[in-house]
């Protein structure tokens, strides 16, 4: 060591004998420092990145066969090139080496910085770079451009996750970014903006979407010992449960589940008690279950272990081993007397049918689920500890507890989440300083980052992170600070609430769970706002009474909610009455005595012209196609202006429709019109014969 | 570095003056060079089988840069066809897929998942699990999933609503196909036998004006009046893009060729 440095010192003192030795050596030696020093600047210049990536592109341009037509425009702009758009805040720099991105040609360019871009509804003139990949616009090297260094943080986003950039400008759902779609869905669905506040850019709050249920009469709905294996792990009870994990330990699922249950209050009239009689039949409890569709919003977990059914209302895979039968009787009787603002529709089923249904979903049960959970009588201590953890955990963030208030912004606020600088994050050891890394990290496994961090566990595949990621990192000071003239605003939230009795009915039936009217509700179902335009009285009334088939390929079916006479009335009236389109008078084409040979110019049409057959049936005997509804009786069925409009453009009555527009001639659309009025159903049409 | 000026250092007292110099500027102008070298895992396999074969994963569409919504799983057999059990298998793709995890050793019924995220240019990404067998030699299986861009995306998306109804002779209880109701069989968009052979102005008039514009069934209606151009163009981009066997033309990338 001490050899080494001795050396070194000789070497060092050798070095300055023969540079600075002599006064003219010196001058020599200062001059020729000072030269260099002089050249670094013009060297700099003449050696940098984007000169040698440009001059790349020209040996890249030069063999191929449009050559002169690409160097031509390459020479038109070489240099630093920069695009400039002050209303954005965008310096980019980043086309002086991204030589070929506007290259149409260059197409089967794969090395970068060469290759063309990707076709986008955007051109790089209007946005320029950063607003979607982000990395430092100014920036002249590809170090500082793509990575985060000391003096820029902001690096290029992966690939992964550049829909978030959409999200930014774009506040309604995009065909084009269905992660995005997605990642926003799920701030919904699994309840996140219940503890996570996300302001969004015109003011409002997101809202979640999942309902979970009040847990104020929990004790009328089940028991303690299936609430306790429940807060264990809730997925064991049902895979496709939104209710997170939150890793409690024995003692204290056993306290909540105390605190729970003794907090809990009874309602009068949610539970009733068996009927006798004799005891009902399983393949008819089997058959009124697929006939009321109960699946169009229940799942229910197969042998071969597939989920099959919707996702509207819970998994009913273990029902029977979680609800008590006289709760469920009281919920299948009339569900809002126990939870008024449900989504279950009120089916007003007779108590033979209650019977049938308590008694098959009875039998749905799962005996491992409860076999090792064996409580004592709770302790007043183990009740006070189980409020506690209640307050701690904030189970009140998202269910409604008595004697627990719900806590504001329990959780982080996320509103510019995906401008967190990093600065202000502590990574784990050994994870890439990036946000991206750090935001999926903490969806994957929150309690990775501290085990007395609060976020509970949630069970994601890869790509449901990836969205949520995606989703997140869109929440941008970008994305608030934009002025309102250069930005998609979200759609305002419909609170469409029809008044009077019809209004009372619709929300006693959910209608709002399938059909959208006035704005509100789900797109399940068709659309009803112009109901009254569409349909006829006379149809329209036995329909609610007993729904047919309209369209044979759907699983989802309007169910039978057994609606009285009065009822079917009240609500046929105020469809008729109030559900009218301004574009067309119902009653300005007749729904009958159409010209024979009108009539049969329009059966030409439709099978030959415009090949209808393709997707409806008319001729049951004949046709064949059923991805639009049956026409078999539409005349009964339709509105002849109705139907005539909608042949003309069916996009302006419905939105989204995938019949395709025709740009039918007037005549034609009238011909049709008469041929599809006579279609009055096949009772009445042998009748005729 | 450090070390290279040293040497440099050492050398000067038998140099002369103007090497000296030359040497000791070069020096510090070229400070600049870092390397960085990457570290393979090894696997300690504990069986060793003879094929491996693709259980679930292959020929999914995703994203350009985003995780495949299934993951891939491959399974280790024997000679005999049974599962071989702690068989080490790593998985390769072109320059930009990754996946998680990248090798590890099948589980008790042979098999091993891996989440497969594609690179970001749009085209098929050809992937490849490989095992050693007993004899050192190695056997490998190729899987190939398709990367969508945006354009393609978009395309997908107009598919699955206005065309798979007919297109797509699979049939699912959510989506039952029409494919057989229809007398005059409408072509399946991965039928790259036939589309392949028609141009992108005749995959634009046959969408746009019927199956009539190109004297073909009158089943296939206009979608020119529903659909806008950029749509049309979106959706001949994504046909474009899953036909089997590939379309060559001018203006599709492919990852791996």
């Amino acid at each position: 060591m001490q050899s080494s440095s001795q050396s070194s010192k000789t070497t060092l003192s050798s070095l300055w004998q023969i540079l600075f030795g002599h006064p003219v050596r010196a001058f020599g030696t200062v001059s020729i420092l000072l030269l260099i020093l002089m050249a670094i600047a013009p060297a700099k210049n003449h050696f940098s990145e984007w000169r040698h990536y440009q001059h790349k592109y020209l040996s890249l341009i030069r063999g191929r066969g449009d050559a002169v037509s690409l160097e031509r425009r390459f020479h038109d702009h070489d240099g630093i090139q920069q695009i400039w758009l002050p209303q954005l805040g965008v310096v980019d720099r980043c086309t002086t080496c991204h030589t070929g991105l506007k290259e149409a040609s260059l197409s089967d360019v794969n090395t970068q910085p060469f290759r063309r871009h990707p076709v986008i509804p955007h051109t790089l003139d209007q946005y320029g770079c950063v607003m979607c990949h982000r990395g430092q616009g100014p920036a002249t090297t590809m170090e500082e451009a793509h990575s985060s260094t000391a003096a820029w943080e902001q690096p290029i986003l992966p690939a992964r996750y550049v829909q978030s950039s959409c999200g930014q400008c774009h506040h309604t759902p995009l065909t084009g970014a269905p992660q995005l779609n997605a990642g926003r869905n799920m701030l919904g669905r699994y309840g996140c903006v219940h503890c996570h506040t996300i302001k969004m850019a015109d003011g409002s709050t997101m809202k979640p979407t999942d309902d979970p249920p009040s847990l104020q009469h929990i004790a009328d709905k089940t028991t303690r010992e299936w609430v306790y294996a429940w807060l264990k792990d809730p997925q064991a009870y049902a895979v496709t449960s939104t209710m997170p994990n939150f890793k409690l330990s024995d003692a204290d699922a056993r306290d909540i589940s105390a605190f729970l249950i003794a907090t809990s209050t009874p309602v009068a009239g949610d539970t009733a008690p068996a009927t006798g009689g004799k005891a009902p039949d399983a393949t008819e409890g089997a058959s009124l279950y697929g006939e009321s569709f109960c699946a169009t919003c229940h799942a229910v977990q197969n042998a071969a272990g597939n989920v099959v059914g919707g996702d509207i209302g819970p998994e009913l895979t273990r029902v029977g081993t979680k609800v008590k039968p006289e709760w469920l009787r009281g919920w299948l009787r009339n569900p809002r007397v126990y939870d008024p603002g449900t989504a279950m529709p009120h089916y007003r089923f007779n108590d033979p049918q209650v019977s049938l249904l308590t008694a098959f979903l009875g039998n749905k049960a799962d005996a491992d689920f409860l076999a090792n959970v064996h409580l004592d009588a709770a302790t007043p201590e183990q009740i006070a500890h189980g409020k506690l953890l209640v307050t701690e955990n904030g189970c009140a963030s998202c269910h409604e507890i008595n004697g627990v208030k719900k806590p504001d912004n329990f959780a982080p606020e996320l509103t510019r989440i995906g401008s967190k600088p990093l600065t202000q994050i502590l990574f784990l050891p050994g994870m890439e300083h990036s946000l991206p890394d750090y935001i999926a990290a903490k969806i994957r496994n929150p309690r990775s980052f501290g085990p007395a961090l609060k976020m509970p566990q949630y069970t994601f595949a890869p790509a449901q992170v990836d969205a949520l990621t995606t989703a997140l990192l869109s929440l941008t000071d970008r994305a608030h600070d934009l002025p309102a003239a250069m930005t998609v605003p979200a759609k305002p939230v419909s609170n469409y609430q029809p008044a009077g009795k019809a209004g009372q009915l619709m929300s006693d039936l959910a209608c709002f769970s399938c059909h959208v009217i006035n704005g509100r509700g789900s797109d399940l179902a068709p659309d009803l706002t112009w109901e009254g335009s569409s349909v006829q009285r006379a149809w329209l009334q036995s329909f609610l009474k007993n729904p047919g088939t309209l369209r044979p390929a759907l699983i989802r079916r309007m169910p039978r909610f057994n609606l009285s006479d009065s009822d079917a009335n009240e609500l046929t009236d105020y469809i008729m009455t109030v559900y009218q389109t301004p574009a067309f008078d119902r009653d300005s084409m007749p729904t009958s005595g159409y010209p024979a040979a009108q009539v049969e110019q329009g059966k030409q049409l439709f099978y030959s012209k415009y090949g209808c057959q393709s997707c409806h049936i008319v001729d049951t005997k004949v046709d064949k196609g059923y991805i639009g509804p049956t026409l078999t009786q539409v005349g009964s069925r339709l509105t002849a202006p109705w139907v005539y409009h909608w042949l003309k453009d069916p996009q302006s009555l419905r939105p989204g429709t995938i019949e395709p527009n025709r740009s039918m001639s007037d005549e034609d659309a009238r011909a049709l019109t008469a041929f599809l009025m006579t279609q009055k159903g096949s009772g009445k049409q042998e009748a005729k014969k | 570095m450090t070390t290279t000026l040293a040497l440099n250092m050492r050398n000067m007292r038998t140099m002369g003056y103007w090497r000296a110099v030359s040497v000791v500027s070069l020096t510090l102008l070229s400070v600049a060079c870092t390397s960085k070298s990457a570290s393979v895992a090894t696997l300690k396999p504990t069986g060793f089988g003879t094929a491996i074969v693709e259980s679930s994963g292959g020929k999914q569409l995703g994203a350009t840069g985003t995780a495949l919504a299934q993951p891939l799983v491959v399974q280790v057999n024997d000679e005999q066809g049974n599962a071989v059990t702690g068989a080490a298998v790593e998985f390769k793709g072109p320059s930009g897929v990754s996946f998680d995890p990248a090798s590890g050793l099948t589980d008790s019924s042979g098999q091993l998942s891996t989440n497969v995220t594609l690179g970001d240019i749009a085209g098929r990404y050809q992937l490849l699990a490989t095992t050693p067998t007993k004899a050192q030699k190695s056997v490998e299986l190729k899987v190939e999933e398709i990367a969508l861009g945006y354009q393609q995306q978009v395309g997908y998306q107009l598919d699955n609503k206005y065309c798979a109804r007919c297109h797509n002779p699979e049939s699912s209880p959510e989506r039952v196909s029409n494919y057989d109701n229809l007398e005059v069989k409408p072509h399946p968009f991965t039928e790259g036998d036939t589309l392949n052979k028609m141009s992108d102005d005749d995959l634009k008039n046959i969408i746009g004006h019927g199956g009539p514009a190109l004297n073909k069934s009158a089943l296939m209606p206009p979608y020119g009046y529903t659909l806008s151009k950029t749509e049309i163009d979106a959706l001949i981009a994504y046909i474009r893009s899953i036909s089997d066997p590939p379309y060559h033309a001018s203006g599709l990338v492919y990852a791996q060729k």
